[in-house]
């Protein structure tokens, strides 16, 4: 994740499980105010507030725009090569560049452009498809498409240490705490 | 809106005392079912289901060898059961789009527990319509030629036509509505990894879920993504049935003409995608007992939504009316004399019947949540808008300005066997779609459950905590802490 993992850890981090999204975001803070940074929470859904506490960007939407004026830039151009240049036809006598009757095609390829962009934008910032991560080991994350929360310390975090971060976890109140193997 | 009426909203939407793991348990279990297990009446639906789509094989195999004669279209309706069944299916198709896309930009939380089926519609409508054209062109296996693309012809698409115009907006729908149903199911097929007993399941939903592990980050995006994707799905459904319609509305038909057919196509196109959800839905949520997710109140909106889009296609139908006498041309006035009292009038009058008098039942409550009312209307709003689709295609084409010149349309077996071949696909594909992917967003509904600080972009405000929620699902539906 960062130059910080160039000390190689015995494990990847350390998961603590929650019940519900209240401790988890509690627990979340806790350790953004301890100065953890590399951290990451889990939940089968999304909860809201969680962003905020892990402090990041997100790009999504200005991708989407950059996606959007592309496909309406492609749509127009395309209409504009074929019927001003390569193949002009006289239709009813309309100019060549009958904008008007290109906007409903530009229209088009704009949703087109902007929609693929979201979802290969997403997926891509979100590093997906991604076929093995280290939480995938921990048995009990099968519950975080279920029913259950988790708070993930990664190792290479800068303030990592595996007694302390451990012990600092469990005066978090979790349901247990898990080492999260490479 | 107080936070006390959204909760009251919300305990109509989901049954009492669900957590999110019986949620996630009751809804995968309908596809993780061990094969042997399989119902007895899922298997009898599809086995039907298949019969249509050989059906559709040996009609499409002697269309392809012997040529599109075989159909009853000939001049002058050279438009028939091919352009119907294409719109009726596109129009069928919109539900779900608008149900996943304009009601999530309108925060109708009860969208919740029938969008993903819904979307399944659209995609498997989308399909059966785009069949239509296709092999309506008589060789479709140069209907690449629709697209621009360089070729030694040196031809190019005529991009004033409106014909091509659909060409662009279906070809997107149909894209982007994958799109939109695949990403809104990809927490869920990672549900289905992770909880799957069969190891082929596993390996396949895994393949599917694309290692989504539900990181807060992901999440994040993925919503934005998903607002995003509403925001772009809501112009695109009311562009593609306007667009539909512009291949009417550009041509000089009397019938055809008029400026009123984009909004009022697209009135069509959710009063029949509705009726369809509705058709699907009730049988469903009988079969696999899923009263708790798909509850009256959905029943009650779905059957508000029908009633005022109904209203709107009847103003549509009055102005037709209207402006065949304002307008003063005996062309269009003779349309609708001859629709009223030509030769296809019965069609013309089931049609008023289906569409404008029976989904009046709607205005009594009682009707709204008893289920074989439901079915009822539904079914004739499925006939009726394809009444429409008929009235207007084929009546407006077979008598127009020149009395000589005048003919008459039946289709053949070959139309009947193309149009319920279809059907039965629909249904083959939509079966398969319950049976093996998540057919109800199973996060989206957790959302639906009372607790703390949870919602998403697209949802309300968060909820009042209850007391005492900790240890293991604690989190109880409608536990009066409101």
């Amino acid at each position: 994740m960062s130059s910080a993992s160039e000390n190689i850890q015995p494990i990847y981090g350390y998961l603590a499980e929650y019940s519900d999204t209240e401790p988890l975001i509690a627990a979340a803070k806790a350790a953004r105010a301890e100065g953890f940074q590399m951290m990451e929470c889990y939940s089968p859904m999304p909860v809201h507030g969680l962003p905020e506490v892990l402090g990041y960007k997100n790009n999504v939407a200005l991708l989407v725009l950059v996606g959007g004026i592309t496909g309406m830039l492609v749509g127009f151009s395309l209409c504009y090569w074929v019927s001003v240049l390569q193949y002009p036809l006289n239709i009813g006598g309309r100019p060549f560049n009958s904008w008007p009757a290109f906007v409903v095609p530009m229209f088009e390829t704009t949703i087109l452009f902007a929609s693929l962009t979201a979802v290969f934008g997403m997926l891509a910032l979100n590093g997906l498809p991604q076929p093995y991560h280290p939480v995938f080991n921990v048995p009990r994350f099968d519950e975080a498409t279920r029913s259950r929360f988790f708070l993930l310390i990664a190792s290479s975090d800068p303030k990592f240490d595996m007694v302390k971060t451990r012990e600092f976890l469990t005066r978090l109140a979790p349901l247990s705490v898990d080492e999260v193997p490479h | 809106m107080s936070e006390k009426a959204l909760h009251d909203d919300h305990s109509e939407l989901i049954g009492p005392g669900h957590t999110l793991g019986t949620i996630t348990d009751k809804i995968s279990e309908i596809a993780l079912i061990e094969p042997k297990k399989t119902p007895i009446g899922w298997l009898a639906v599809t086995g039907i289901a298949s019969l249509g789509v050989l059906m559709l094989g040996v009609t499409v195999v002697n269309l392809v060898f012997t040529g599109i004669g075989i159909w009853g279209n000939n001049v002058p309706v050279g438009w028939a059961f091919d352009i119907i069944n294409f719109v009726w299916w596109i129009g069928i198709g919109h539900a779900g789009t608008l149900i996943s896309a304009v009601l999530m930009l309108l925060r109708q939380e009860w969208r919740t527990s029938i969008n993903r089926f819904a979307e399944a519609m659209t995609i498997f409508a989308v399909m059966c319509a785009g069949m239509f054209p296709l092999l309506h062109t008589g060789r479709p296996w140069l209907a690449f030629w629709l697209m621009p693309y360089p070729n030694t012809m040196g031809m190019w698409p005529q991009f004033r036509s409106p014909l091509i115009w659909d060409v662009f907006a279906v070809s997107t729908y149909a894209t982007v509505s994958m799109l939109f149903w695949y990403m809104g199911m990809i927490p869920d097929l990672a549900t289905f990894r992770d909880h799957a007993k069969n190891k082929i399941s596993k390996v396949v939903y895994g393949l599917l879920a694309m290692g989504w592990r539900g990181a807060a980050r992901h999440w994040d995006r993925y919503e934005t993504a998903s607002l995003l994707l509403a925001g772009l799905s809501t112009p695109l459904v009311l562009s593609v049935h306007s667009v539909v319609s512009f291949d009417f509305a550009a041509g000089l038909v009397p019938g055809w003409h008029t400026t009123v057919f984009p909004p009022y196509f697209v009135a069509g196109a959710i009063f029949a995608g509705f009726a369809m959800v509705l058709t699907l839905a009730l049988p469903i949520r009988a079969f696999y007992g899923l009263k708790d997710f798909i509850t009256d109140k959905h029943l009650d909106n779905m059957a508000k939504v029908l009633l005022a889009t109904g209203l709107i296609v009847t103003y549509g139908y009055a102005l037709e009316l209207f402006i065949a006498w304002y307008s003063g041309s005996p062309y269009e006035a003779y349309m609708i004399t001859n629709r009223m009292s030509g030769p296809y009038n019965h069609l013309y009058w089931s049609l008023i019947l289906c569409n404008c008098t029976i989904p009046q039942l709607f205005w009594i409550k009682r009707f709204r949540t008893n289920v074989w009312m439901l079915f009822f209307v539904s079914m004739s709003v499925n006939i009726g808008m394809w009444l429409e689709r008929f009235v207007i295609i084929v009546q407006s084409l077979h008598r127009d300005f020149l009395p000589s010149s005048w003919g008459m349309y039946s289709p053949t077996i070959w139309d009947w066997g193309m149009y319920i071949g279809t059907i039965g696909f629909f249904l083959f594909m939509f079966m398969h779609f319950i049976r093996l992917l998540p057919m109800i967003a199973i996060f989206e509904v957790k959302l639906l459950v009372p607790r703390s600080g949870v919602t998403g972009k697209s949802g309300g405000p968060s909820h009042g905590k209850k007391p005492g929620s900790h240890g293991p699902d604690a989190h109880t539906a409608g536990a009066g802490s409101h």
